[in-house]
């Protein structure tokens, strides 16, 4: 129990240092908000009406720093964002956009990685388990290879081959924006043939690392006398591989798994970039494009939460599957 | 070739080697530690001395061919929509992505080290204060506040990119070295160093450091590996300078200007190539440390893969002697 409150101590501490962060940083970079913002919005909106906008995300060039700080925190805790500086969608709430794109990235990144983690793991754990089979002689190094490869290259080459070179997949857009969206076959497949191509992208370049980091693992926990022992007891292999090696050597995989959620976001980034999907990456390539600052406060926000959210999931499995941080408390 | 030096066979206890020599040995034994060495050192070698791949001296110059030209044997990847010549821009863009990977790599590292080991030695409340501070940057997404920082900054330069991935990139090897650090200071080897009655630095640089090396080493590459990455994936979304010569930048103009649809694909393709290139050297490298630190990783061959599972499945700890030294 100690050992959780902790661990939320830590959250709460972190989250506040990530807003403090993000409060900070546009204060004491070089170039004026309002400037960026009259060039952004090309002088179609008046003065007055950028600074209430600025204002409303706290930046007030003439009020106490101090003041401004506290009814930042106010209005990031209650979920007010502002409002969108960008060029296209100027005026509109940065939440609700944000709504709009979530359930893109959700559904494609989340999954996927989700999915690669899992598959990942097992796959890590099969290999480990039989040493010097054909799959654990090979798969190391094309492994190696694979999660080494930047997102945009094999981005690149599976636009190249699956639609340019042959018109198998479409390579742009989350949906065919001819199909009326609803709950028809006809959009859910549409939605799941734009999605083939980025989730590929993203599964190529994530799984690798799953792979080789489990089966490390999981054959330094082959080494333990506890294997041993499972063995001597007469268990099967079956038990002994999953409930006795596989599920120690999770352990550091799983930790493993809240700290990559940092670099997932930066998949998420350049794979929707590339291949123009509509979600929160695309959203802050953007934001930054159309130097639209509440946008990017907030998804900033927004991803450093959910890292933080990702390692408090973790440390709560790990405390579940691990007698061993119980006891340190 | 793994043979040259103490055939990592699965019974006898592997002796315990002296850092520096040894590590440099197996690694030169290392297959895949060769593959991606001969592939880093080619890189530099383009980076270092790109007139010996190529006759133009000044690749970045719009207009001096005709543009779109296909691969031919004046222009061995054709020329861009510009009137580049797409070879040269290759070759004279690996310095960067290079200069990127070691310097920040290597300061980032170095950070690691020092914050990481002395957390965990130190304990108590100078660990929680490092820890802490690690952890934040950890948790911070690196790739998005590299995204922010340049946002707000303007374009960066190359300094400037250096600095923001080393501030981002230390913590994941600081956070790896302190749990290693942790994870030893209960064994056996550094009690009895204690009981000798040894000082603190003694412990920490003879006795911690050198099982530590190859973890290291492995951090250097994987950091210089992140930075390839982030920096190649920022100037790609138009965030660097759009007027360097690096791999980066090129596929950033091959993409503004469509090059995979107006048939200049090599425009897009090399540089993609260039930039994987760099990041399998590393990863190859780096993977082939953790075998040389950790020899039950090693590849095993067929014949003794069959001799081992047998000895596996009447004596399960067959493998477990080759792993634990101590």
């Amino acid at each position: 129990m100690r050992y959780l409150l902790r661990r939320v101590g830590f959250f709460l501490l972190t989250l506040w240092a990530a807003l403090t962060l993000n409060f900070f940083l546009p204060h004491f970079m070089p170039g004026s908000p309002i400037n960026s913002l009259r060039a952004a919005t090309r002088g179609r909106v008046p003065d007055a009406e950028l600074e209430k906008i600025l204002a409303s995300y706290g930046f007030k060039p003439n009020a106490n720093i101090f003041s401004q700080y506290l009814d930042y925190l106010g209005k990031m805790l209650t979920g007010d964002f502002g409002v969108s500086t960008g060029g296209s969608s100027l005026g509109q709430p940065v939440s609700k956009l944000i709504g709009q794109s979530l359930p893109w990235t959700l559904g494609l990144v989340g999954v996927t990685t989700v999915l690669a983690f899992i598959l990942g793991s097992l796959v890590g754990t099969v290999a480990a388990w039989r040493r010097g089979g054909v799959v654990d002689s090979v798969l190391p190094s094309v492994f190696v290879v694979t999660s080494a490869l930047p997102y945009f290259v094999v981005g690149l080459f599976l636009i190249l081959f699956f639609a340019i070179d042959n018109t198998w997949l479409p390579s742009s857009f989350n949906y065919d924006n001819t199909i009326v969206p609803g709950f028809s076959p006809g959009f859910i497949g549409s939605v799941m043939q734009h999605a083939v191509l980025p989730a590929a992208t993203l599964l190529i370049t994530s799984i690798g690392g799953w792979v080789l980091t489990m089966r490390n693992n999981m054959i330094t926990t082959l080494a333990e006398d506890y294997i041993r022992m499972g063995r001597a007891k007469g268990l099967s292999d079956r038990r002994v591989m999953y409930n006795y090696a596989a599920r120690n050597a999770f352990l550091p995989n799983l930790s493993g798994f809240a700290m990559s959620i940092g670099f997932v976001l930066t998949g998420a980034i350049l794979v929707e970039r590339i291949f123009n999907y509509p979600g929160l990456g695309y959203q802050l390539y953007n934001a930054v494009n159309s130097i639209d600052y509440p946008m990017m406060q907030a998804l900033f926000l927004l991803f450093t939460v959910a890292v933080l959210g990702a390692i408090l999931v973790c440390d709560l499995l790990t405390v579940w599957l691990d007698p061993r941080t119980r006891a340190k408390g | 070739m793994t043979t040259l030096i103490s055939p990592p066979d699965a019974v006898a206890p592997i002796r315990v080697k002296r850092p520096g020599g040894g590590v440099w040995r197996s690694f030169l034994s290392n297959r895949k530690a060769n593959f991606g060495f001969g592939l880093f050192v080619l890189l530099l070698l383009m980076a270092v001395f790109p007139s010996l791949f190529t006759g133009v001296s000044d690749p970045t110059a719009p207009a001096r061919y005709l543009p779109r030209l296909p691969p031919s044997g004046d222009h061995w990847l054709g020329t861009t929509s510009l009137g580049q010549d797409v070879w040269a821009l290759f070759v004279y863009g690996a310095r960067e992505p290079l200069i990127i990977a070691v310097v920040a790599g290597g300061l980032a590292t170095l950070l690691s080290v020092l914050v990481g080991v002395s957390a965990a030695y130190l304990g108590g409340f100078a660990d929680e204060v490092l820890s802490f501070v690690t952890n934040v940057v950890l948790v911070i997404p690196t790739f998005p506040l590299v995204i922010v920082l340049s946002a707000y900054s303007g374009k960066p330069t190359l300094t400037v990119m250096v600095v923001v991935l080393v501030v981002t990139g230390w913590s994941y090897g600081a956070n790896q070295l302190r749990s290693q650090a942790l994870s030893l200071r209960n064994r056996d080897f550094l009690e009895s160093a204690r009981v000798r009655g040894e000082r603190r630095s003694y412990i920490i640089v003879f006795e911690m450091l050198p099982t530590m090396v190859s973890l290291i080493i492995a951090n250097f590459l994987g950091a210089a590996l992140f930075s390839v990455l982030n920096a190649a994936g920022l100037q790609f979304l138009g965030l660097g300078d759009p007027n360097s010569d690096s791999w980066g930048t090129m596929l950033y103009w091959a993409d503004s200007q469509s090059a995979l649809e107006n048939g200049a694909r090599w425009w897009a393709i090399a540089p993609a190539l260039g930039i994987a290139a760099l990041g399998v050297a590393f990863a190859l490298m780096n993977y082939a440390f953790d075998e040389i630190s950790n020899p039950a990783l090693r590849p095993v061959r067929r014949q003794r893969a069959q001799k081992l599972a047998k000895r596996f499945r009447s004596r399960p700890a067959a493998v477990g002697s080759a792993v634990g030294g101590e």
